[in-house]
């Protein structure tokens, strides 16, 4: 059996590898040999070696305004979103009447794409602050506020849904047996639960930043980068010098590249990071 | 014999994997020596129209129209994919002369066409530093100041109006005392603002950033004697903000709000008759007409051209002209390069084509087979009565010119701010000439 599945390897795995090859390896290694060209399809590429990163990386072309930005919605978005999906998930698993349609309910905005929600915010955002006389793009922190709120939205549901199976899966007996030592709410909280539920929650902190960090479509839709690309993230940083610039595909390749450097790092010390608490729980 | 099986299943699943992936691939390709049509559209209005006519070419011809419609506002990045194709587009889309810049490989030489022969200005044609013609314009359009005649009669009728009829208002200074009166008025005439708002909002400010910078840059060009510039002077931005501010103060809305409008916004005020004026083009009409509690009557509806304050503008008409202009694909075979050229010749020359380019398009195209046709909507016939008018100037669109959208959509901040009261008109104008000068430097490689 052995050495017939080792014979045979190859030739089950050929779908999964052509198709890997085919959809992920060959686009990767060209558009890394994209990023040190100069290029309008991918057909008439010419060398140019590194210029592309000196060009990306001058503090004048907003690439690395871009990342302080990005940084600020993640820290922000990763503590908020994670905080109220936990109360949420906490109150949810009371035994009260209805949770169930909460969860539903709180879980809808999950449903609903980024542009729809976008767009859908920016007009909420503008009819209150046309009480004030002024518009969602007129400072930069009532468009970084806004995409806090909107990622809160749209996030919150879906990691709640995943505190919920974390919360459900805490014994209730050491929740008892707390409770007969004469812990109080508090000390049931910090003692018992959260050490519990610890995988759950290096989850959900990853998740959220991954997807903070990425995003895309939410940013376009709400502010676009608007005022002067003081709220544009990375993601919309790149797509912009790609398309709406001229005779700069190369620099944007190039700062995909180097946005995929990043992301694959915060990618590797989230999976350190999941087996570790996976051997302590 | 095992051996033998073996080698047979191995070959045998082989040969399904392989082709299933190449089923995925392009199987319609066209072999055939006569070649065939395949036209990226740029317009996702027309896209219904298109597939009609090429269904009507097809029947007629036997030659094989393909018609692709990108997403509006995808056009250049499904343009780049689709290039890459074996089965690339061989009709597309070329913004101005800096599309042209990038798009330069793959542009064929059309001065020889009939249909580039047949342009009824030859100097609409795009051409290429070499002198040769390399895109063609399908439509010419216009815009200026769009007005409501009969609330402009309205205000003539009234005590101490400040003119008694549009002939009068042929200049900057005329255009401001009159608003300033109307919104001083607008209570009476039943207006929110003489002005719909002034769309700020992100993605819908090109009224402004494109068309209305259209005018100063020209201004400009005509002044240096130039046609495009490495380093903009911004030299008429005076006139530029004239304007502008007149817009932004006779308002349906305060101009701090102005940045959340949207066109749609704005349209929607004209047509119900709570604004009187609103700058836009021809294809605006659908978008007035389409309204639900549309107010305004069409024969009502007239172009005014956009004075700035600038010296002799009396003499201006509206600004005309097309930032849309056709290739032929030179990467593409030889037969299908014909096939394609033959296309365009006959929805330009062919009764049946032209019909439907003015009837089902609505495209007022600057071809002289065309005569006199023109669509029947009152924009389009206003700008022929403006092209016709041997005593007024059109303003041509320079602004193809602009290096690129990240500059426009730059300017388009730079003025929200400006409108939001966070920035000094200085700032304004110092951004938008070292925008310019980045931008530019990178359509050049820098």
């Amino acid at each position: 059996m052995q050495r017939s599945l080792k014979k045979y390897f190859p030739l089950f795995v050929l779908p999964t590898s052509a198709a890997f090859l085919i959809a992920f390896l060959a686009p990767f290694f060209i558009g890394l040999y994209l990023s040190f060209t100069k290029f309008t399809t991918i057909t008439n590429a010419e060398w140019v070696g590194l210029q592309n990163y000196q060009r990306a990386l001058d503090p004048n072309d907003g690439f690395l305004g871009s990342f302080w930005f990005t940084i600020l919605v993640v820290v922000a978005s990763v503590i908020t979103v994670n905080l109220f999906a936990f109360t949420i998930a906490k109150l949810l698993t009371q035994k009260l009447r209805g949770t169930n349609i909460f969860r539903t309910i709180y879980f809808m905005p999950n449903l609903i794409g980024g542009i729809v929600l976008g767009y859908t915010w920016q007009s909420m955002i503008n009819a209150v602050l046309a009480n004030y006389g002024t518009t969602l793009v007129a400072d930069w922190k009532y468009g970084y506020i806004g995409l806090i709120i909107l990622v809160n939205w749209q996030q919150v549901g879906y990691m709640m849904v995943i505190y919920i199976a974390g919360l459900q899966n805490v014994p209730t007996e050491l929740n008892e047996a707390a409770a007969i030592d004469g812990a109080g709410r508090w000390q049931t909280l910090r003692n018992v639960t959260i050490p519990m539920i610890m995988p759950t929650i290096t989850i959900c902190l990853f998740l959220t930043l991954s997807s903070s960090f990425k995003m895309f479509d939410q940013n376009l839709a709400l502010t676009d980068g608007a005022p002067m690309d003081r709220t544009q993230m990375v993601a919309l940083n790149i797509v912009k010098t790609m398309f709406s610039q001229i005779g700069r595909q190369g620099v944007g390749q190039a700062k995909a590249v180097l946005f995929v450097i990043v992301v694959v790092a915060i990618a590797l010390i989230q999976l350190r990071a999941t087996r570790s608490r996976e051997v302590e729980a | 014999m095992k051996n033998m099986k073996r080698t047979i299943a191995l070959a045998a699943a082989a040969t399904l994997a392989v082709g299933s992936l190449a089923a995925c691939g392009n199987d319609e390709g066209s072999g055939d020596g006569e070649g065939s049509v395949y036209f990226l559209n740029w317009k996702p209005e027309s896209e219904e129209t298109y597939g009609e006519i090429a269904e009507k070419y097809t029947e007629e011809t036997g030659v094989e129209v393909k018609v692709v419609t990108a997403a509006s506002g995808t056009y250049e990045q499904t343009l780049q994919a689709e290039m890459t194709k074996s089965d690339a587009p061989t009709l597309f889309q070329i913004n101005g002369p800096v599309g042209l810049v990038s798009w330069q490989n793959y542009a064929a030489d059309l001065t020889e066409t009939d249909f580039a022969k047949d342009l009824s200005d030859p100097g609409l044609a795009l051409k290429g530093e070499d002198g040769k013609v390399y895109g063609v314009p399908l439509a010419v359009e216009g815009f200026g100041i769009i007005y409501n005649d009969a609330i402009m009669r309205d205000y003539f009728a009234m005590d101490g109006a400040k003119a008694a009829s549009m002939d009068e208002i042929n200049n900057f200074a005329k255009l401001k005392e009159v608003t300033d009166d109307m919104q001083a008025r607008k209570a009476d005439l039943g207006l929110d603002g003489v002005f719909a708002s002034t769309s700020l909002a992100t993605g819908e400010a090109w009224r402004w950033q494109t068309h209305l910078f259209n005018t100063p840059l020209y201004y400009e060009y005509e002044a240096d004697g130039i046609t495009d510039a490495e380093e903009l002077k911004f030299s008429f931005n005076e006139e530029f903000k004239n304007i502008f501010d007149l817009y932004l103060t006779n308002s349906t809305v305060e101009q701090t709000l102005a940045p959340s409008k949207t066109v749609t916004d704005s349209m929607a005020e004209f047509a119900t008759g709570k604004a009187a004026m609103v700058q836009n083009g021809n294809w605006a009409w659908s978008q007035i007409s389409e309204v639900e509690g549309n107010s305004v009557a069409e024969e009502d509806i007239k172009f005014l051209p956009i004075y700035v304050g600038h010296e002799g503008e009396e003499k201006i008409g509206i600004n005309v002209g097309t930032e849309a202009f056709m290739a032929v694909n030179k990467e593409a075979s030889e037969a299908d390069q014909q096939a394609t050229i033959d296309f365009i010749n006959w929805l330009f020359t062919d009764e049946d084509g032209m019909k439907y380019v003015t009837e089902d398009l609505g495209f007022i195209a600057p071809f002289k087979a065309f005569g006199d046709n023109t669509p029947s909507d009152p924009l389009a016939k206003e700008i022929n009565r403006y092209i016709t008018n041997d005593d007024l100037t059109a303003v041509p669109w320079v602004f193809t010119t602009m290096p690129s959208s990240k500059f426009k959509d730059d300017f388009a901040q730079l003025l929200a701010q400006y409108a939001s009261g966070n920035l000094e008109w200085d700032a304004v104008v110092s951004g938008v000439v070292d925008n310019w000068a980045t931008e530019k430097a990178a359509v050049g490689g820098n």
